[in-house]
């Protein structure tokens, strides 16, 4: 029944096809089981879960979509910060960031607790999309609008890393995403821009 | 080769194997150039790990960009590839005592892949391709580099297809009889993956090529990303299924480790060849291209196949080397076996260590961060350098470490020198590695991310402050990769004294240990006469389920609750963050 004892190093003549022990069945079963364990988790978290990286994604024109962000950003401008502008559109309403190096433009100022619809794209080439310090990542890939229903739960002042290499001046990619908590309570007139109370209520 | 005063095969004196000249030349050849690349990988990897250690932040963001290139290079690809050339060669003709299909073919396939190396090296260094290892475009290169990358990638190409002629030849000159050893078979799994991420890497790279020297309008970013992952990790793979034949042909060097079931262990390289190519899908897992179905049918469907055959042979490599240390009389306890293992013996220590690392941490980290949902916490932060250092460093390159100590005295018939330095290389490169993933994957878990020359933000519009933990996880991960390069430039001092200055060795006595020489080689663990009787005693139906490898089972329960909870503590993190879908 065993196969002849050897080593790996050794051809195998004859029939190797041939059942193997209790200690390695059960640990293939239970193996097997715990992957099946892994496969059910990420289709249940879609039904139950408040983090999926589903959205809704299409091909769109660099272009096209800088120049939608730009109309965006001119229709809700409500303030400015080093000449990038604070945006604050109404709860529930399509939003749209752009990467483009090395920047992250407009800057959006959100409500706690209210749903946005978050497009996200590039004008050139591959960003990152890193939100600080709640550690959300996404890739941004130019030509296509990653738009993810984004409800912010925590108000603060919060940066936007870029996390994929995008050139010599990466690492100076950094945006500003502002939630305002539910009174409407203003985070700060952003002339120093402290992180330092980001994520915390 | 013609060269009248060489024979063209010799009999191995230690082993009995016969070794083709023409095959021992080819191995030789890619084994040097391969520990070259280490060396210039491990330089980078220096300059880059005291950079990114934010106290002591070494280079200019110029020179960490262009290394951080440099390094993925070398090390991803030239390190690893020449190595799993000199494998394949090593794996077809020495382990089946067969003749190398057309050695001169052999020889101008190795030419192209240093040609393709030295033009890639030329790229980087003068600063024409500073697009990092992944070269996504619209980033642009100079067309030479991605020439470069085609001719390497053709040349190892082609030493695979030589490599499956190797094969027909031994069947077909009855090299050996039955089937091939289960090492070749492991080494068969390698180069059928080698072929379908080569294949990918000729898909992605000619049109890329095209494109950089305006034949061709545009190359799709995301379509880019899809087919770049098909080669970049897939060739991960062909590590992976590498580096398990290693730990075969380890074990049964170092103790004698014996294979439990030819069919459990080919059944499961099986699945490597069949589902682990899809599993590329999970560095998408983020990006705006694909649809969560086509993300989930890739990485859990097709990728959980994978990590099946992953967790097999993490019970049978241990359970062999259980199981052969059992039979040689080491039957003392749940892990007497353990206790009278060669420690000192760096094939030994490298394979342990191997396994170890790249199970613990290596595949839970992986399996973890390779989760659709739990990728959106760990996408090119440092979490995700932290897991492959753990798996391609101290899992594959170590393996490979412990496999040239084996190498030195039965390729290259030298004594290993630096023997003191060599038993305790692979406890050092391991535990400067362990230190180097726990401050990256911990500084990752707070948001710090990978490929970025200044985590301290000075020349950004806006302050970030990262958590005062981050300074000291990036000092654990600066000391810990000093430590690592130490245990790498160690080996790369070994391997090239052994090979230029050490000494010439004809014969190797048995019995007493000597220096130089692992002790696999002078005391061979060699099985009673009576092993087979052994065997069966210590699979008797009255040992339970546990049966022959009590020991096993139980560290492989302990593998699997560390993965049970290191999975669900991330899904748990993944609630704190805001509501995203």
């Amino acid at each position: 029944m065993l196969t002849k004892v050897h080593t790996g190093l050794e051809p195998v003549p004859g029939i190797w096809w041939r059942p193997a022990h209790k200690a390695e069945k059960v640990w293939v079963a239970i193996a097997f089981a715990w992957c099946m364990v892994l496969f059910a988790m990420m289709p249940l978290w879609h039904y139950r879960g408040g983090q999926n990286p589903a959205g809704v994604r299409r091909r769109v024109d660099p272009k096209a979509f800088y120049a939608r962000t730009l109309q965006f950003a001119a229709q809700y401008k409500v303030g400015d910060d080093r000449g990038v502008p604070i945006v604050q559109a109404p709860p529930g309403s399509d939003v749209y960031l752009v990467g483009l190096t090395f920047q992250w433009y407009p800057i959006l100022q959100l409500q706690q607790g209210k749903e946005y619809t978050l497009h996200l794209s590039s004008l050139d080439v591959n960003h990152g999309f890193s939100l600080f310090p709640v550690n959300v990542n996404f890739q941004i890939v130019p030509g296509y609008d990653y738009a993810l229903r984004v409800t912010p739960t925590t108000s603060g002042d919060f940066r936007i890393i870029c996390n994929e290499f995008c050139g010599i001046g990466h690492h100076t990619m950094v945006g500003r995403v502002i939630v305002v908590d539910e009174n409407g309570t203003p985070v700060a007139d952003n002339a120093a821009a402290k992180v330092k109370s980001a994520g915390e209520p | 080769m013609s060269v009248v005063s060489t024979p063209v095969s010799r009999t191995c004196p230690t082993t009995g194997r016969t070794i083709f000249a023409d095959a021992e030349r080819l191995i030789k050849a890619n084994a040097v150039v391969s520990v070259v690349a280490l060396l210039v990988g491990a330089i980078a990897a220096l300059l880059l790990v005291l950079t990114r250690w934010q106290a002591v932040h070494l280079l200019p963001a110029v020179w960490y960009y262009r290394l951080l290139g440099v390094h993925g290079m070398n090390m991803l690809i030239f390190f690893i590839i020449y190595f799993e050339m000199a494998v394949l060669w090593f794996a077809s003709t020495v382990l089946l005592n067969a003749r190398p299909a057309a050695p001169r073919f052999g020889w101008f396939n190795f030419g192209l892949m240093l040609l393709g190396t030295l033009i890639v090296e030329w790229a980087q260094w003068s600063g024409n391709a500073d697009v990092l290892f992944t070269s996504y475009p619209p980033l642009k290169a100079h067309p030479l580099f991605y020439l470069g990358v085609i001719f390497f990638a053709v040349g190892a190409l082609l030493v695979t297809c030589q490599f499956f002629a190797t094969l027909v030849i031994a069947k077909r000159e009855k090299r050996y009889e039955g089937s091939v050893p289960l090492v070749v078979y492991g080494a068969v799994t390698a180069a059928i993956i080698a072929v379908i991420t080569l294949v990918h890497g000729a898909m992605v790279y000619v049109p890329t090529f095209l494109w950089s020297v305006g034949l061709i309008g545009e190359v799709d970013p995301q379509f880019y990303r899809l087919l770049w992952w098909a080669l970049g990790h897939s060739s991960q793979q062909i590590n992976v299924a590498a580096m398990v034949a290693i730990w075969y042909m380890l074990g049964g060097l170092t103790v004698g480790a014996v294979v439990l079931n030819e069919k459990v262990s080919r059944s499961a390289f099986v699945l490597y060849i069949m589902f682990i190519s899809m599993a590329s899908a999970h560095h998408l897992l983020v990006d705006p291209g694909f649809s969560p179905a086509w993300k989930i049918v890739n990485t859990s469907y097709f990728m959980y196949m994978a990590v099946l055959a992953s967790m097999v042979h993490g019970f049978t490599v241990p359970a062999g080397m259980e199981l052969g240390l059992r039979l040689r009389g080491y039957t003392d306890g749940l892990f007497g076996w353990l206790r009278h293992a060669p420690w000192g013996d760096p094939g030994f220590s490298s394979l342990v260590l191997s396994v170890v690392v790249f199970g613990f941490v290596g595949g839970i980290t992986g399996v973890t961060l390779g989760t659709e949902q739990i990728n959106i916490i760990a996408h090119n932060t440092m979490r995700i350098p932290g897991h492959f250092h753990s798996t391609v460093v101290s899992g594959t390159a170590l393996a490979f470490m412990g496999a040239t100590y084996y190498l030195l005295p039965l390729i290259f018939r030298r004594k290993v020198s630096f023997w003191k330095l060599a038993k305790v290389q692979p406890y050092i490169f391991s535990g400067g590695l362990l230190l180097l993933v726990m401050g990256m994957t911990f500084a990752g878990s707070f948001g710090v991310p990978r490929r970025h020359w200044d985590t301290s933000f000075s020349q950004s519009p806006y302050e970030v402050l990262f958590n005062p933990a981050v300074d000291i996880f990036l000092a654990v991960m600066g000391i810990g990769g000093i430590i690592a390069v130490i245990g790498a430039l160690s080996f790369i001092a070994i391997a090239v004294a052994s090979v230029f200055f050490g000494t010439p060795i004809t014969d190797i006595p048995r019995g007493a240990p000597i220096v130089g020489i692992p002790n696999g080689l002078t005391n061979p663990p060699v099985h009673a006469a009576n092993v087979d009787e052994l065997n069966e005693a210590l699979h008797a139906p009255s040992r339970g389920i546990a049966g022959a490898t009590p020991g096993t089972l139980a560290l492989v329960g302990i593998f699997l609750v560390s993965f049970v909870v290191y999975y669900f503590v991330n899904w748990k993190l993944l609630t704190f963050l805001w509501k995203i879908g």
